[in-house]
């Protein structure tokens, strides 16, 4: 075990050095006039274009750029923002608030999922099986450019039940709409394979030991049967967790929360490469993180699964 | 070891997540409701160090926290604040500002004379790269401050100037300063205005033209308003009242300006009363507006202003007759209402009304809706049967350019596409490299309220945004002629005159003006939003 973790993590190092370098090269190949964005429709002085210039190495050719970037990148230096601002500090800023929103939203979407997928597994072909199919279809056919304002409009402006916007300072329940619109997303895809996982492990041999066996109905769902059911649904949480993070840009604007999404957006729009590597470069870390810890979980649900 | 507890495992993590999404909650804005202060919104501004600020978000800030030398009147004329009097000598070129005595920073330093001087050298000192170091390019000796690069985009770098000090600067004594002009410019009065020549403190400097670091996030003015705390980036600045404040007293004791990523999501804060004013309502909104706001949603002029530029270096646009039968086929006041919902009004001048010296139809019948004399004239003139106009797809100009593409194909019987690119830049880089791009669009703001803020940079031949490579002797002559005129009256005559001539050769065809719309809670009343679009924090109050 110990070694198997020891093995992923140097692997991580790579994969994290790989996808800045990608990520660093399409945002070089994306810049065309970083200042001009800076400054909007208004025009810049040659000076000032100069200075800048300069003091981004906007005029060095890529592997110079590059060499710059990571050289700061070694020694804990982020670099700053084209507006001039330490992209640590950016960093720590958003993080937290985008940290809180996904596992909200994680949290929301599996223990809605879990429940329900299991539930409609027993009752496979009933009522709430079908309904549930039903909503989860709407779920998937409603993106979450139309749900966030949609949500917005109904919850906070016309019933008040929840503030409009939050802000990086925002409690948990300032959070819970957001929470719930960005969990929609994710919640229907976990709530089939929840089922569909379920629905097979039914029929195995192991419960109908476990029934003859005499154990309540109750314990031989919700612990045999949903335990072994859970592999794949973990692996999609995990995957799922990264993707609420890098994937919080509308939810983030909507409801005005000042987070990673909301961050690698203004850096793309303003062309701002190192801004954009910096948030990347953590995404890639979480990403990597949390796969490893899907893994290890695995060993956890299903003792035969074992690492070398 | 794992594997014996799931369920706990799981429940723990579970926990932790609702932890890790509780923790540091709670934290609510605090603005009880029956304060006195207000919040008004608006988006992350660039900075915060006014010489380095041209944005409106940072402006509206700087606003409350600075007092200006001078501000305008309803009239649009300029009226002495922080300054006792600002005076020319004879050939409006030495000018002597006198600043009212006993006025204070934030941390209780006098406001003296050499504050202003040490600010604006910081401010057009070249290697500091301020946005608005262009601002002081009128006094003497700014040109030290920044020696030209000899081979332009070459190799060579421009050489590090010599001095950090404008000679044109001096100061008499403690509350008199002398300004000394390259050239004379009888408006320069007017140009004082402009939040980069706001004074910094002896604090801001750590060393001679050293900012010390960090100053811009908790800065310290001259004005109304001082900064509670930091700025919270992406977040608020908190501003309150400063107590004996010798200028003009605000009648609010203090202001949270809150940022916002998006407009809409601002909108919906001022639904819901927990913002008290929105200087500007997106397009997307304006139809609920009225039934939302009611009288709370307002009108009023700004200095916006929005153009189709011919790129008169090709030679398919040469021809001025057809230029003008292009302006002729275009129904502005259809496209003001049916697309811009009123946020905008058309333009039949080539300079906003909000400036002295606007006349209301100076471009007379060329700006006029007449299609039967505009495909007389584009016929007479052979003008090209394909038209396209190029516009950035990052800025919501899509509707407007099809909207006016389909009148240009109604009225003159051609086939007028949109030309979408990514970004203004990308527009400009093709405008400058004198590439194929047709008609294109673009806009401007004034920031400072005189005729030869728009006439410059947009017509001139070296204006800073001409990109149609419109150039005229006889104009750029005239614009010259107005600012060295030796009053603002003899300057806008000579200003006009240059606006004739632009009537004439229509190298640009004016679209239409800006208006703010805006809205406020029920909180607050006498809401003004003045023509660079700020708030008036002077005459804005709270309803008890």
């Amino acid at each position: 075990m110990f070694r198997y973790i020891v093995r992923r993590l140097l692997q991580m190092i790579l994969t994290f050095f790989g996808a800045t370098f990608v990520v660093f090269a399409l945002m070089f190949a994306n810049q065309d006039d970083p200042i001009q964005a800076l400054a909007g429709e208004k025009p810049v002085s040659d000076n000032v274009r100069a200075v800048l210039t300069e003091r981004y190495h906007l005029d060095e050719s890529f592997p110079v750029q590059y060499w710059y970037y990571m050289k700061g990148l070694l020694t804990g230096d982020l670099g700053r923002s084209m507006a001039g601002r330490d992209i640590g500090e950016m960093l720590s800023g958003a993080w937290p608030v985008t940290l809180k929103l996904s596992a909200l939203a994680i949290v929301v979407a599996a223990l809605i999922a879990i429940t329900a997928g299991v539930w409609s597994a027993i009752r496979r072909g009933g009522f709430f099986d079908n309904s549930t199919l039903l909503m989860t279809l709407l779920l998937l056919a409603v993106p979450i450019v139309v749900l966030a304002p949609v949500a917005q409009l109904v919850f906070a402006m016309e019933l008040r039940w929840f503030p409009a916007t939050t802000t990086a300072r925002a409690g948990l329940y300032d959070l819970l709409l957001p929470a719930v619109v960005l969990a929609c997303s994710v919640m229907a895809t976990q709530l089939r394979v929840t089922r569909t996982s379920v629905v097979e492990n039914l029929r195995a041999d192991y419960v109908r030991t476990a029934r003859a066996k005499g154990l309540t109905p109750r314990r031989v769902t919700w612990v045999h049967v949903l335990r072994n059911s859970l592999i794949p649904v973990i692996t999609l949480i995990g995957v799922d967790l990264g993707m609420l993070m890098s994937g919080a840009i509308i939810v983030e604007e909507v409801f005005n929360i000042p987070g990673v999404g909301f961050n690698l957006a203004r850096g793309i729009r303003a062309e701002d490469g190192p801004l954009v590597v910096g948030f990347v470069s953590v995404l890639v870390v979480v990403f990597l993180v949390v796969n490893l810890v899907v893994d290890l979980l695995y060993a956890a649900l299903d003792p035969r699964i074992r690492y070398e | 070891m794992l594997g014996k507890r799931p369920w706990k495992m799981a429940a723990g993590l579970a926990a932790i997540s609702l932890l890790i999404a509780g923790c540091g909650g709670g934290d609510s804005d605090g603005e009880s409701a029956n304060s006195n202060t207000v919040v008004i919104g608006l988006s992350e501004p660039s900075d915060l160090l006014p010489s380095n600020v041209t944005d409106v978000n940072g402006t509206t800030i700087l606003s409350s926290l600075f007092y200006p030398l001078l501000e305008f009147n309803a009239r649009k004329e300029p009226v002495e604040a922080a300054a006792q009097s600002i005076t020319p000598d004879k050939s409006n070129r030495i000018w002597t500002i006198k600043l009212k005595p006993g006025f204070t920073f934030h941390n209780g330093e006098p406001v003296t004379s050499q504050n202003y001087i040490d600010a604006w050298n910081y401010g057009a000192y070249g290697p500091n790269a301020q946005t608005g170091s262009n601002f002081y390019a009128r006094i003497a000796g700014y040109d030290d401050l920044n020696p030209e690069d000899p081979d332009k985009e070459g190799p060579q770098k421009a050489p590090t100037p010599t001095t950090n000090k404008m000679s044109g600067l001096k100061a008499i004594d403690d509350l008199t300063l002398q300004v000394t002009l390259s050239a004379p410019f009888s408006s320069f009065k007017t140009v004082l205005a402009y939040s980069v020549f706001y004074p910094l403190p002896k604090a801001a400097f750590a060393s001679d033209g050293v900012i010390v670091e960090g100053f811009a996030e908790s800065i310290i003015g001259n004005g109304p308003f001082k900064m509670v705390g930091k700025w919270v980036h992406d977040d608020k600045v908190v501003v309150e009242k400063v107590a004996n404040f010798k200028g003009k007293v605000p009648k609010i004791d203090g202001v949270t300006w809150k940022i916002y990523q998006d407009e809409l999501t601002e909108y919906a804060d001022l639904v819901t009363g927990s913002l008290d004013v929105q200087t500007s309502i997106p397009i997307e909104a304006l139809s609920s507006a009225p039934a939302d706001l009611g009288e709370r949603f307002q009108r009023s002029e700004n200095s916006g202003f929005d153009a189709l530029g011919f790129p008169v270096y090709d030679t398919t646009w040469s021809n001025p007759n057809v230029r003008k039968a292009i302006s002729m086929a275009i129904n502005r006041d259809e496209i003001a209402e049916q697309i811009f919902l009123g946020s905008r009004s058309a333009a039949h001048a080539f300079v906003s009304p909000v400036v002295a010296g606007y006349r209301e139809n100076s471009c007379g019948e060329a700006c006029q809706y007449n299609p039967n004399k505009a495909k007389e004239l584009y016929q007479a003139g052979k003008g090209p049967s394909e038209i396209k106009i190029t516009y950035n797809v990052d800025g919501g100009h899509k509707a407007w350019v099809d909207a006016t593409c389909g009148q240009i194909t109604a009225s003159l019987g051609v086939t007028c596409v949109g030309n979408p690119v990514g970004k203004f830049a990308d527009l400009q880089a093709m405008a400058r490299a004198h590439e194929p791009i047709g008609i294109f669009r673009l806009s401007w703001s004034m920031d400072y309220p005189l005729m030869e803020n728009y006439l410059g940079p947009l017509y001139s031949s070296k204006g800073s945004s001409n990109f149609s490579g419109f150039a005229s002797a006889k104009f750029d002559q005239l614009l010259k002629q107005g600012s060295a005129a030796s009053t603002p009256a003899a300057a806008i005559k000579k200003w006009q005159d240059a606006e004739d001539i632009l009537v004439q050769q229509m190298p640009f065809i004016p679209l239409r003006f800006s208006n703010n719309v805006y809205g406020y809670s029920e909180k607050v009343t006498n809401v003004e939003i003045d023509l660079f679009m700020k708030v008036n924090l002077y005459e804005i109050e709270t309803i008890a």
